[in-house]
């Protein structure tokens, strides 16, 4: 009884995404035919092939390659400004951390939607609209990144630091060989999951982005999904190449991921 | 992700201090650069903004104090209609959602914390859809939910207007949106399962209560914070609903599934009356804002008796 539960709950959840692949390697009356079918009877890739032209109408290789862009961007300078914020903020003495690490804390409770219509200004100021920037620099500000990580580095035992001050090292010494390297599975968890939010970002570029050239994968498949009102194939397959990535990461790094979540939401 | 915490315990004192006075302020500044200019900066000028007729086409922006928030109020302006039409939508995807968002979790949870070979793949299994973006979430679900061609209809042998007609449309979104985000309550409530005191269940069964009674006597007050955590952050990311009614439904049928989130993108990036698009942001923030205040309040009632 426990395990028929566990087991239709499985395909309830995988299903879907089982559903998405299996309908894009379907021809198209294949893919709309009522009934519809379970297995393809005869698999092909032709949804793909077409799609994966980088000089096609719906460049999805190009947005595919705009999103690892601004992703990797987006993941590599939360972790350099987090981590060294949260380096001082941890581990440091100065006036005003108290008070600085209130006011960073307190924005985690600003609802995003605020920020998106200022933010559209400022980006545009900045000369950013269309550009790789607008995507990965802003959501880099979030208090979370900080936050998750002064609560990793203060549990760090301060014997060692105060050992290598006695040696002679700097704190930039200190932070970078001994605190970052004691520190890897939260660095990796904050990778991994500001590289998703990152990847996975719909509101944001929708707006910021203009040329069908620069698009990240989430907003090129809206265009697709315009374009190709009805080919069922075609759209599961740009669903498809846009979940692989992030469906990959998750699976080498689920423990992390889960592992961090559990962590933001209580503990610290 | 929105993801808040109880704070944690202050960092031990390091004893000998070997650092120039700037140093801190050093590893500070490029994160201070960033939260200032793409944090604080829009903050304040959002409410700067909704205090202006801030028409992005116009030259000249003048203020007009609180005109922006008032027309909000005022059932004879061009907004008003639109706005709240907006409102009471994401209202009723809250209300609809937030129930199943936390008891379904809660009840996975409860699950995943007996002891059974597995477990972990389950867990797994459960946060999966979560890593997806809401891009592909809304097209897969338009699909599978297309009334005439959708495997949904097709499994259930029936010709339901999912997408096409009320209330199937909330139904459709609140399920879709319960597929996609549950993983990640069911992994926090996870988490604080695993941190109430096992004595206190072993006292229960000693005293003979039933699973029920357990679980209403020691887990739910046990979960106390955590719940307050997560039914916030739900609500929260309810308000935010924009993806899946933009490429589910897109507003319809009429203009029911239209969010508050999007009228408001719409009024300040399409129609660009910037101003009057922030005072929705704003307005939306305080209405969140005092939902939370209730919240705290009413779970504060609620003592664990255990912790008291």
């Amino acid at each position: 009884m426990f395990w028929l539960f566990l087991l239709v709950l499985t395909v309830i959840f995988i299903g879907p995404i089982v559903w998405m692949f299996l309908t894009s390697i379907k021809t198209n009356p294949e893919a709309t035919a009522v009934p519809p079918t379970l297995l393809p009877s005869s698999p092909t890739f032709d949804a793909y092939e077409g799609l994966l032209r980088l000089d096609g109408a719906y460049p999805v290789l190009r947005w595919f390659l705009n999103s690892l862009l601004a992703a990797t961007l987006h993941m590599v300078l939360v972790l350099a400004i987090a981590s060294t914020a949260a380096y001082a903020l941890a581990r440091l003495h100065f006036r005003g951390r108290g008070a600085l690490f209130v006011v960073i804390v307190s924005t985690l409770f600003i609802p995003g939607f605020v920020f998106l219509i200022p933010n559209y200004l400022i980006i545009d100021r900045l000369g950013w609209l269309d550009t790789v920037w607008a995507l990965a620099v802003p959501g880099a500000a979030g208090a979370f990144g900080v936050f998750f990580l002064r609560q990793f580095f203060a549990m760090l035992p301060g014997e060692l630091e105060e050992a290598a001050l006695i040696d002679g090292a700097n704190q930039w010494q200190i932070f970078t060989r001994i605190v970052l390297p004691n520190s890897k599975p939260a660095l990796a968890t904050l990778a991994v999951l500001s590289f998703l939010s990152n990847w996975n970002d719909f509101v944001w570029p929708i707006y910021v982005l203009f040329s069908p050239e620069r698009l990240t994968l989430p907003a090129g498949l809206r265009l697709l999904q315009g374009a190709y009102t009805t080919d069922y194939p075609v759209i599961m397959a740009g669903a498809f190449v846009a979940s692989v990535p992030v469906l990959i990461l998750f699976l080498f790094t689920q423990r992390y991921v889960i592992e961090g979540v559990s962590r933001s939401g209580l503990k610290g | 992700m929105a993801t808040t915490a109880p704070a944690a315990p202050p960092a031990s004192p390091t004893r000998i201090r070997r650092h120039a006075p700037w140093t801190p302020y050093a590893f500070m500044a490029p994160f201070l650069v960033v939260f200032a200019t793409f944090v604080l900066a829009p903050a304040v000028l959002g409410i700067w903004m909704s205090l202006h007729d801030w028409d992005f086409m116009l030259p000249s922006k003048p203020f007009i104090g609180l005109d922006n928030y008032l027309a909000l109020f005022d059932s004879t302006s061009a907004v008003f209609e639109e706005f709240w039409n907006g409102m009471r939508a994401t209202a009723i995807f809250t209300v609809a959602s937030v129930p199943f968002l936390v008891a379904v979790p809660l009840g996975l949870a409860v699950l995943l914390n007996r002891r059974f070979p597995g477990r972990t793949f389950f867990r797994a299994v459960f946060f999966m859809p979560y890593v997806l973006g809401v891009a592909v979430v809304g097209l897969l679900f338009r699909f599978m939910l297309d009334p005439n061609i959708g495997i949904v209809n097709g499994l259930l042998g029936t010709t339901t207007p999912w997408i096409t007609a009320q209330p199937w449309a909330w139904i459709s979104l609140v399920a879709m949106t319960v597929w996609w985000t549950l993983g990640f309550n069911t992994i926090i409530y996870l988490a604080g399962l695993q941190d109430i005191p096992r004595e206190l269940y072993d006292a229960a069964k000693v005293d003979g209560a039933s699973a029920w009674q357990v679980f209403r006597n020691v887990t739910l007050p046990g979960l106390r914070t955590v719940h307050l955590f997560v039914v916030t952050i739900t609500i929260l990311a309810s308000a935010n609903m924009f993806g899946q009614a933009l490429l589910v439904t897109n507003g319809g049928p009429g203009d029911s599934t239209r969010t508050a989130l999007i009228v408001m993108l719409a009024e300040g990036l399409e129609s660009f009356r910037m101003g009057s698009a922030a005072a929705m942001s704003y307005l939306l923030a305080i209405f969140l804002g005092i939902v939370s205040i209730v919240q705290v309040l009413a779970m504060r009632e609620r003592r664990p008796r255990w912790r008291s």
